[in-house]
């Protein structure tokens, strides 16, 4: 279940990531990125008619940036745009610059089925950055599997699924979960547990690992397990139970706008959460701008990234992309996650010398990201990525203080034995 | 003068001969798979179109619920699509094969009883139509015999949609929930993902639109269609006649709502999955937008206005991704500023009479028979 990790991280190792590849790719990586397409011809790297010429790659940026969704997964649109800017600073991908295509899901899941259509068919995308709820990602999943595109998936999500054509570069439930859950048994000794969640697939199916994790294997209590309708505003009634309940620990995996009336209610009915134990893994850096930290200060998350992190990835990440998009902006998660897309997919290329998506499906296993904020991560045989899990204590600015982390990387288990 | 009547008419059917050159030839001829496709999917909205300018344009019943019916007629074929492609070997992965794969995740350990007839195709077919129509029956049954209508007719509408959007997501191990029924793959072992497959379910697509069309307008040009007309314009009069309003408008209202259904089962099949997006109160809107662009009115132009209006949204938001819906509601308030009666009244009232008295000046054009 664990893996070591070995090395420091540092910017560097991208550039020894890129001479761990081929022969002919660490000659021509020493020379410019004219020489190295000319070292890659057209021909050879792109055998399936995809939007590759000797100086440009077009790939798809695939996101909602009108609708409800919006608010969400504009982080992610920011970092996709920064690691691609980013990439062709330093080069591009083999010898090639990112072009990009925004498309704009509308928060609409058959929307997004034909924007990915569109990305992929007439547009010939190498690769598609998108998709944020499981709902946009299941609409498009048959759209990649058929017309064989790639997705780099950036959110964390229920897992229970895996393809050749996607690449999750959030965590499945298990990763953002167990962890989670040890620590609290071990460092707040909770016993019972209250679990919440809005009513649809991803909150549903993590309730149902913890509930196994707690019953099983921590031999633990769930005293009660509620679900909301998304957009839902009215918790005083299950506040009450918790009340006389008195759990341990309260569970939440609220997403979206109900967030803010959750932690405010929850702060009304006088529920203070430097006393009571709350642990969510649905409250990212994001929400809390709308939240307000002062609403839930106090609370821990578990993630596996927070804007906080202190290593030199992070602030060279952080202070980028303060840069490009503004000092307010906050970073989420998810946003990290949205970040790691674009440089794996160019390392999986360079790996793979090649552009053909059975090829990059083919190398993606194996490839380490060295330059991660998150410190590093590893593409698993399964197309998850293997990463820490992190708790953190919200503060009243809105950030989290980073109080815990797993030792090792953690394994990514979409289909956890046991759990389903 | 021309008569308007019987010119009307005529015009009518000039119009049907050129949305059927448009969507059966030029179309087919001039783009490639994937935007006719697209066309495909836009002309399932048409059914609906069609449904609402028999129902709104006149017979006065504004429904702002019609994606109620849009989707329960593309949720039954996506049913039975959904269990054929959930055959054991396809869910060889999950605790129980051989359920849909929402099911798997919801735990739920055998497929539901009203989920077992759609393992039948004919049955399948039959729901399409059956179920919505039942659906709409209830509905107008237990409004239009109490007499209401009007606004608070469109509002019960509403709330309709609200309620069965809530329930399918809300319900989401027996309906798939939020993220709806996806992955649809063969029709009795038929793939409908491939090419060749979306030409030969597009032209389908067509034929049932013309289909519903020529029966829209038999139903009109009848004797009920008149009654209709009036019906709209002074229901008391009529009901004072000795008619019994209540059932035309419950038949209308039926009949609207089953060729809107219709367009929902060759949504599924086009474009591979159902969610509860169609369903609910904004896309029920978006579609009376549709017909009033077009034109309430007219059935040509109701069917134009929906391909317009999709083409727009569909090129808006590829060309500009973050402003397309500024765009959208530019266009929305000025063709309401610009012609209230949508393209088709634009087309009678302005642009008719201008070729009329180009034509009387002229003499290019033969004079149509006097009426009077």
């Amino acid at each position: 279940m664990s893996f070591d990790q070995k090395r420091p991280t540092g910017p560097s190792l991208s550039r020894r990531q890129l001479l761990a590849g081929t022969a002919a790719l660490s000659a021509a990586a020493l020379v410019s990125p004219h020489a190295l397409a000319q070292a890659f011809p057209t021909a050879k790297v792109n055998t399936t008619g995809l939007a590759v010429t000797d100086t440009e790659v077009t790939v798809g940026i695939l996101h909602s940036v009108t609708g409800t969704m919006a608010i969400s997964e504009t982080g992610s649109v920011q970092a996709e745009k920064l690691a691609i800017s980013q990439i062709n600073e330093a080069g591009g991908v083999l010898g090639r610059k990112i072009k990009f295509i925004q498309e704009d899901g509308g928060s609409d899941w058959p929307t997004f089925a034909e924007k990915a259509k569109k990305l992929l068919v007439q547009d010939k995308c190498a690769s598609v950055m998108g998709c944020w709820t499981s709902a946009s990602r299941k609409a498009v999943l048959p759209v990649f599997e058929q017309y064989n595109g790639m997705l780099y998936y950036p959110t964390f999500y229920e897992g229970l699924e895996q393809s050749k054509n996607v690449i999750y570069t959030g965590q499945e439930a298990t990763q953002q979960i167990i962890a989670g859950l040890d620590w609290v048994t071990k460092e707040k000794g909770a016993k019972t547990f209250y679990l919440l969640g809005s009513d649809y697939i991803w909150p549903r199916t993590s309730n149902k690992i913890a509930r196994k994790h707690i019953e099983n294997h921590l031999k633990t209590k769930v005293v009660g397990e509620e679900y909301f309708p998304l957009g839902h505003t009215q918790f005083n009634s299950v506040i009450n139970k918790i009340k006389l309940t008195k759990p341990d620990v309260i569970y939440a995996i609220i997403v979206g706008g109900s967030n803010v009336a959750f932690y405010k209610q929850l702060k009304a009915a006088g529920i203070d959460l430097s006393q009571q134990t709350l642990l969510t893994i649905s409250v990212t850096e994001d929400e809390i701008d709308g939240i307000g930290g002062e609403n839930i200060a106090g609370a821990f998350a578990c993630m596996k990234y927070f804007q906080s992190l202190k290593n030199p990835n992070n602030e060279k990440f952080v202070a980028a992309f303060h840069k490009m998009w503004g000092d307010k902006t906050v970073i989420g998660d998810v946003t990290q996650a949205a970040y790691l897309g674009p440089w794996l997919w160019k390392l999986t290329v360079e790996k793979a010398g090649s552009f053909d998506i059975d090829k990059i499906a083919a190398a993606s296993p194996g490839v380490e990201f060295t330059g991660a904020p998150e410190g590093y991560v590893k593409i698993h045989e399964n197309h998850h990525l293997w990463s820490k899990t992190r708790v953190g204590r919200a503060r009243t600015d809105g950030q989290y203080d980073l109080i815990y982390e797993t030792a090792n990387l953690v394994e990514p288990d979409p289909f956890p034995k046991g759990y389903q | 003068m021309w008569n308007p009547t019987n010119k009307k008419l005529d015009l009518e059917l000039v119009g049907f001969a050129l949305i059927a050159l448009l969507i059966l030839v030029v179309l087919p001829l001039s783009v490639d798979a994937f935007r006719l496709n697209l066309v495909g999917k836009y002309l399932t909205y048409a059914f609906v179109a069609v449904g609402l300018v028999l129902c709104w344009g006149y017979t006065g019943i504004l429904s702002l619920g019609q994606g109620v019916f849009f989707g329960l007629g593309g949720y039954c074929m996506a049913m039975f699509l959904k269990l054929e492609a959930s055959s054991v070997a396809n869910t060889k992965i999950q605790s129980t094969p051989g359920i849909p794969d929402f099911m798997d995740w919801n735990q739920l350990t055998e497929l539901p009883f009203f989920w077992v007839p759609f393992k039948s195709l004919p049955f399948a077919l039959f729901a399409v139509i059956a179920v919505p129509a039942i659906a709409a029956f209830i509905l107008s049954f237990a409004m239009f015999k109490r007499r209401v209508g009007g606004v608070y007719f469109a509002i019960i509408t509403q709330a309709v949609a609200a309620v069965l959007t809530i329930l399918i997501i809300g319900r989401q191990g027996y309906t798939g929930g939020i993220n709806g029924i996806t992955d649809l793959r063969t029709l009795l072992g038929w793939d409908i993902r491939t090419d060749g497959a979306k030409y030969i379910l597009y032209f389908v697509c067509c034929v049932l639109l013309l289909g519903s069309m020529f029966l829209a307008r038999f139903v009109l040009s009848s004797k009920l269609g008149r009654l209709l007309v009036a019906i709209r314009d002074k229901e008391d009069r009529v009901r004072f006649s000795g008619y019994s309003v209540g059932d035309f408008k419950i038949f209308i209202f039926c009949l609207a709502s089953a060729i809107a259904a219709v367009g929902g089962a060759m949504f599924s099949l086009q474009v591979g999955f159902m969610s509860p997006s169609f369903v609910g109160i904004v896309p029920s809107i978006e579609m009376v937008i549709f017909c009033a662009v077009g034109g309430r009115h007219s059935l040509v132009g109701a069917v134009i206005g929906t391909l317009i209006v999709n083409w727009a949204k569909t090129s808006f938001s590829e060309t500009f991704p973050e402003l397309w819906l500024f765009a959208m509601g530019g266009l929305f308030i000025a063709v309401v500023l610009a012609f209230p009666r949508g393209l088709a009244g634009l087309f009678t009232d302005q642009i008719l009479p201008l070729i009329k008295r180009v034509g009387m000046r002229t003499g290019a054009l033969p004079k149509p028979a006097p009426a009077e």
